[in-house]
């Protein structure tokens, strides 16, 4: 084959595979969440996404990234609707005038876990506090996420209610690495972490973990999820009635059962709790 | 070692029962990373030629540059084509940032690269008085820098290989700027990492050995072509 003929045909296969590659346009509306990696790694929108989709006939695109992340897409209008953990930092976002709605969706709560053997003998601390305490004056290795994650934000939150600043201390590693990977990190080097009990639950079961959870159940535990539009005013390319859609499926009763029974099956608990159309205060917020 | 042993049962199950889903994964990387080398070759071929054959102020610079971005971390090229594609930048009115074009967008970016720089070596590298021959002979400039370009096919089409290994086997730039969507730009890269964080190791590993097998399966092919006249 002469080298000619070679690059007709490479042109040709270029156009083929273009054809078939690029999507023909924007057919079809789509919508961007912006959401955190548990709600990803817990496999529950897996289960939502594909029947929003189905009902509405939007294309989701599915971001997962921290909270943090997934707001500061929102604050430039690079997403249409978020799912997040971070009460306080969704505050500042309302406050700020970047989202139009925020509703609660669900809530599942954080764990302290450790290693079995529990070197600065945290177990049977009354509150996180106590716990972050002693975990602090025994010097042991404790996981950060450090990725500004609604689950770093809610360790930072406790370290606060500790009276303790770990940053910089030799004892207490980030990983910046999604709540999975960090799990993975603490199991292997034996150290403390928070993580919220969804992705705990779905890793531990596939894979045992070298740790256990040494202090759970306290309100200021709880993980909570907002939906929330962000605001077309500010940035006029947002999908805003995608975003409704969105936020409306999340809210509605046949999706919140399907929330209430996510993961019972297979890990003999749900990993979350349906929470729509209650007030916040009723949770302890 | 279990792990590992239970991951080549899950790829050997996957493969056999052709899972639709990591076949649908499977069948994208290809896609989009057959389609970003294509792309790199037209490019890359054409301009290293003509950087090699020809010489002008500047080209030590330029041969510099290119040899530099054969090195390109895919993160930072990841990293520009999404800040290119964003909605509210300079391109975001294309309406490209996660979609497969992205991706095919950003891996030829790193490819490119690649080849090109490939190109300029082995064009250089050919015998100076070939050129004079094919002239002799009575060829045009177009035919004898054909001639050329087959002479120097051998390491032409080790380019092809460094190029696409390079971007099929790519995770950072392609789940920035794919975004990893389900069913849309989930790649057997990205998913790999998204199944890793969820502590599905075996099929991790799985996907992790039938991209392998792609690897291994197109560069075997392309080495038979490359190998089918020995050189002289």
């Amino acid at each position: 084959m002469s080298f000619k003929k070679l690059f007709v045909v490479l042109t040709a296969l270029c156009a083929l595979v273009a054809g078939s590659v690029v999507p023909g346009g924007a057919a079809q509306k789509t919508v961007i969440l912006a959401t955190t990696t548990s709600t990803q790694d817990s496999g529950l929108l897996d289960v939502l996404v594909p029947m929003f989709e189905k009902q509405t006939g939007y294309l989701v695109k599915t971001i997962s990234v921290g909270s943090g992340q997934a707001m500061k897409m929102g604050e430039k209008g690079e997403a249409d609707v978020l799912l997040v953990h971070s009460p306080d930092a969704e505050k500042k976002f309302m406050a700020d005038g970047f989202g139009v709605d925020r509703q609660l969706v669900m809530h599942n709560d954080f764990v302290l876990l450790g290693p079995a053997a529990d070197p600065a003998r945290v177990k049977g601390s009354k509150t996180s506090a106590d716990a972050f305490k002693k975990i602090a004056s025994a010097n042991a290795l404790f996981l950060s996420r450090g990725d500004n994650s609604g689950t770093h934000a809610k360790e930072k939150g406790l370290w606060k209610g500790a009276g303790i600043n770990p940053e910089g201390q030799k004892w207490y590693q980030q990983t910046g690495l999604g709540m999975g990977e960090t799990l993975n990190v603490a199991s292997e080097k034996g150290g403390y972490t928070i993580s919220d009990r969804g992705t705990w639950l779905a890793l531990n079961k596939k894979k045992h973990l070298a740790l256990t959870i040494l202090v759970q159940g306290e309100p200021k535990l709880l993980n909570i999820y907002h939906v929330i539009e962000v605001n077309p005013a500010k940035w006029p390319k947002v999908n805003t009635a995608g975003a409704k859609a969105f936020g409306d499926f999340m809210l509605n009763k046949k999706t919140q059962d399907i929330i209430r029974t996510f993961g019972v099956k297979e890990f003999g608990n749900p990993l979350f709790f349906p929470d729509a159309g209650k007030d916040p205060k009723s949770l302890g917020l | 070692m279990d792990i590992i042993v239970e991951g080549f049962k899950q790829a050997a199950q996957l493969l056999w029962s052709l899972d639709p889903e990591v076949l649908g994964i499977a069948l994208l990387s290809l896609k989009v990373s057959g389609f970003a080398t294509l792309i790199s070759l037209l490019i890359g071929i054409t301009v290293g030629t003509v950087v090699a054959l020809t010489t002008f102020p500047g080209k030590k610079v330029i041969v510099s540059v290119v040899n530099t971005g054969m090195g390109l971390p895919p993160v930072v090229v990841g990293l520009f084509v999404s800040i290119l594609l964003w909605r509210n930048g300079p391109l975001g009115f294309l309406e490209l940032l996660y979609t497969p074009t992205a991706i095919v967008i950003a891996q030829s970016i790193i490819a490119t690269p690649i080849v090109m720089g490939i190109t300029i070596g082995a064009m250089q590298n050919l015998p100076s008085n070939l050129k004079l021959q094919i002239r002799a002979l009575g060829a045009t400039r177009m035919q004898m820098v054909f001639m050329l370009i087959k002479e120097a096919r051998l390491p032409l089409m080790a380019g092809v290989m460094a190029g696409f290994g390079g971007v099929i086997s790519e995770v950072g730039a392609s789940i920035m700027v794919g975004g990893n969507v389900k069913g849309y730009t989930r790649v057997l890269t990205t998913a790999t990492v998204m199944e890793t964080g969820r502590g599905n190791f075996e099929i991790a590993i799985a996907l992790s050995i039938i991209l392998l097998l792609f690897c291994f399966l197109i560069n075997y092919f392309l080495t038979l072509i490359q190998q089918r006249e020995r050189p002289r």
